[in-house]
């Protein structure tokens, strides 16, 4: 038996095309909802478990603490893990469509990084006059830093043709703007600059309700956006001058992949900070499960994915260490650098 | 019809120009008596497909899925393929003789296979015109035969006009019924591939001396 028709019997075990897209998508379903509730149920204040079901759905208010720690820091907390992963992931799966490119990402392109220095200046000016930065200003700042990097890199990309060499260009980049964003922290002086700090480093943690409202407000319909554009991107699948042979107006798709990849990301950076890996990851995981590149599927797929694997992270880098946290970020390097090394190990599309 | 010429004298070019993916410096390209710029890119994709030389590299796609993207300009707003659409696949699947492997893998199967799903593909996409740009050029001789076989048997059935490139002579004499000789981006000389394959014609057209045009060609 060759090797193929090994490979060719190992993958008949499993069901193929529309059976298993079913399946993982019940899978995917099933996985965020327990991972959803786990989150809600654990932390570090123990909460027993027939009193936080009482608390969630009969509105007991016989203890205002728990009462508190539920509705007030683990749903909201839990929720933003759940939209802002999945807009990670998506933004990523945008970037690799766009740079045709599969380990691209909002992280290794300096885009999480380039969002983060612009909401940290806005911050500190801010902060310096008047003490409270609104949800819009900073997506807004963070969308400009998101573009004004993706900008810097599509120029690069235009001059080298080598995808490896165009990611380095991006973590180069980044470290650029950690460094100028950790520059201008160290010499703003103001105790404020302690949450900027923390947040610099990402983290899900204080995160208010109104927050969430926000973000939902701004991921559910750059998500709707881009699951209309999942025709067009199939048919950029095959390259440009398929794309356009097929009548895709190239130029506009393009824009649209860079404006809403930019966007989800900036949301995600406004809100938690620079998160790494997920959007690198997630897709490739995704495409992995689901054995497919189609952007139908893809798409709901990749948000789900990356709703539930920033969760688990989420809930690992507050539990794991109590009460002490972890950001999240160096949970998701934990279990997202793997995966990339591995797409790179694959290496069967010869890129790098 | 069928375009020959050197490396580099314009045979891309002027596909590439026809095609729309190149904006015509002068002169205007006429599709079915129509001219392009009045066409939507829609009905453009449905009178004209194209096969080029870009390498293709897609992620998980089979062969298959690939050919099911020449159905584009029929599918509705999230591109799901109607019955219609599946007949026109199928139909595509057999005359290039691809169903051993329209289910593989586009990167694991050989140029040859490679380049005959792409032929699929535009065919699926029922085009009035036929593009193809060198669409011979990697395969071995029994490939290219068999490419050209297709090809044949598509022009005899469908009817579709195929403008293609090609740097097989022998090949282009036989399968075209006119030849364009393209020379340093200019049209050299057009006509029945009788009067252009000829020692004096090809010659000049390559730059190459009659002996060694002899030593070559003739029999």
């Amino acid at each position: 038996m060759t090797l193929s028709q090994l490979r060719a019997s190992a993958c008949r075990r499993l069901p193929e095309g529309g059976a298993r897209i079913l399946l993982a998508f019940a899978l995917l379903g099933v996985l965020l909802l327990a991972v959803l509730t786990a989150n809600v149920f654990t932390g570090s204040a123990e909460i027993p478990f027939g009193r936080a079901l009482r608390i969630l759905f009969l509105s007991d208010r016989s203890n205002e603490v728990y009462r508190n720690i539920l509705l007030r820091i683990r749903i909201p907390r839990a929720l933003a893990a759940l939209l802002l992963g999945g807009a990670l992931a998506l933004s990523g799966y945008l970037l690799q469509t766009f740079f045709h490119n599969p380990i691209a990402g909002p992280f290794v392109l300096g885009v999480s990084s380039g969002a983060k220095l612009i909401v940290a200046l806005v911050m500190i000016f801010v902060i310096g006059q008047r003490h409270a930065v609104s949800s819009a200003v900073m997506i807004l700042a963070a969308f400009a830093g998101s573009m004004t990097t993706l900008g810097i890199v599509l120029a690069i990309s235009r001059r080298i043709r080598r995808m490896s060499l165009l990611v380095v260009c991006g973590v180069m980049i980044g470290y650029i703007c950690s460094a100028v964003t950790d520059f201008a922290v160290t010499f703003a002086d103001n105790s404020d600059i302690v949450n900027l700090h923390n947040w610099s480093m990402g983290t899900f943690s204080g995160t208010t309700g109104d927050n969430v409202l926000v973000m939902a407000l701004v991921v559910t319909p750059a998500v709707i956006c881009t699951f209309l554009l999942s025709k067009p991107i199939s048919a950029y699948r095959l390259g440009e001058g398929y794309a356009k042979s097929m009548g895709v107006n190239v130029r506009r798709l393009r824009l649209w992949l860079i404006l809403l990849s930019g966007l989800l990301a900036a949301c995600v950076t406004a809100f938690a900070g620079p998160v790494s890996f997920v959007g690198i990851a997630v897709p490739h995981i995704i495409r992995v499960i689901f054995r497919t590149s189609r952007p139908i599927v893809m798409i709901p797929a990749c948000f789900l994915g990356g709703s539930i694997f920033c969760m688990l992270c989420d809930m690992a880098a507050r539990t794991a260490f109590a009460p002490t946290e972890m950001s999240i970020s160096t949970v998701t390097a934990i279990f997202g650098a793997p995966v990339v090394i591995a797409v790179l190990i694959r290496g069967r599309r010869g890129e790098f | 019809m069928t375009l020959i010429g050197p490396n580099g004298s314009g045979k891309s070019t002027i596909l590439r120009t026809i095609c729309g993916h190149l904006r015509a410096h002068a002169g205007t390209v006429m599709i079915e008596g129509r001219n392009d710029s009045a066409l939507t890119p829609n009905e453009r994709a449905r009178k004209m497909a194209v096969l080029l030389t870009d390498r293709l590299r897609p992620d998980r796609m089979t062969c298959r899925e690939v050919v099911e993207t020449g159905r584009y300009p029929y599918t509705g707003r999230f591109g799901l393929l109607s019955e219609t659409d599946r007949r026109a696949v199928e139909e595509a699947v057999g005359l290039v003789e691809m169903r051993d492997f329209a289910d593989r893998d586009f990167t694991e199967v050989s140029d040859g296979q490679r380049q005959r799903v792409m032929l699929a593909r535009a065919i699926c996409q029922e085009p009035r015109v036929l593009i193809l740009d060198e669409p011979t050029s990697f395969l071995d001789v029994y490939h290219k035969i068999a490419f050209l076989e297709i090809l044949r048997r598509l022009t005899r059935e469908k009817k579709p006009a195929v403008l293609m490139s090609m740097h097989e002579l022998d090949m282009a004499e036989k399968i075209s019924d006119y030849v364009m000789c393209v020379r340093e981006g200019e049209i050299f000389r057009s006509g029945r591939p009788e009067e252009i394959f000829r020692p004096e014609v090809i010659c000049e057209l390559f730059g190459l001396s009659r002996e060694l045009y002899a030593a070559y060609f003739s029999k």
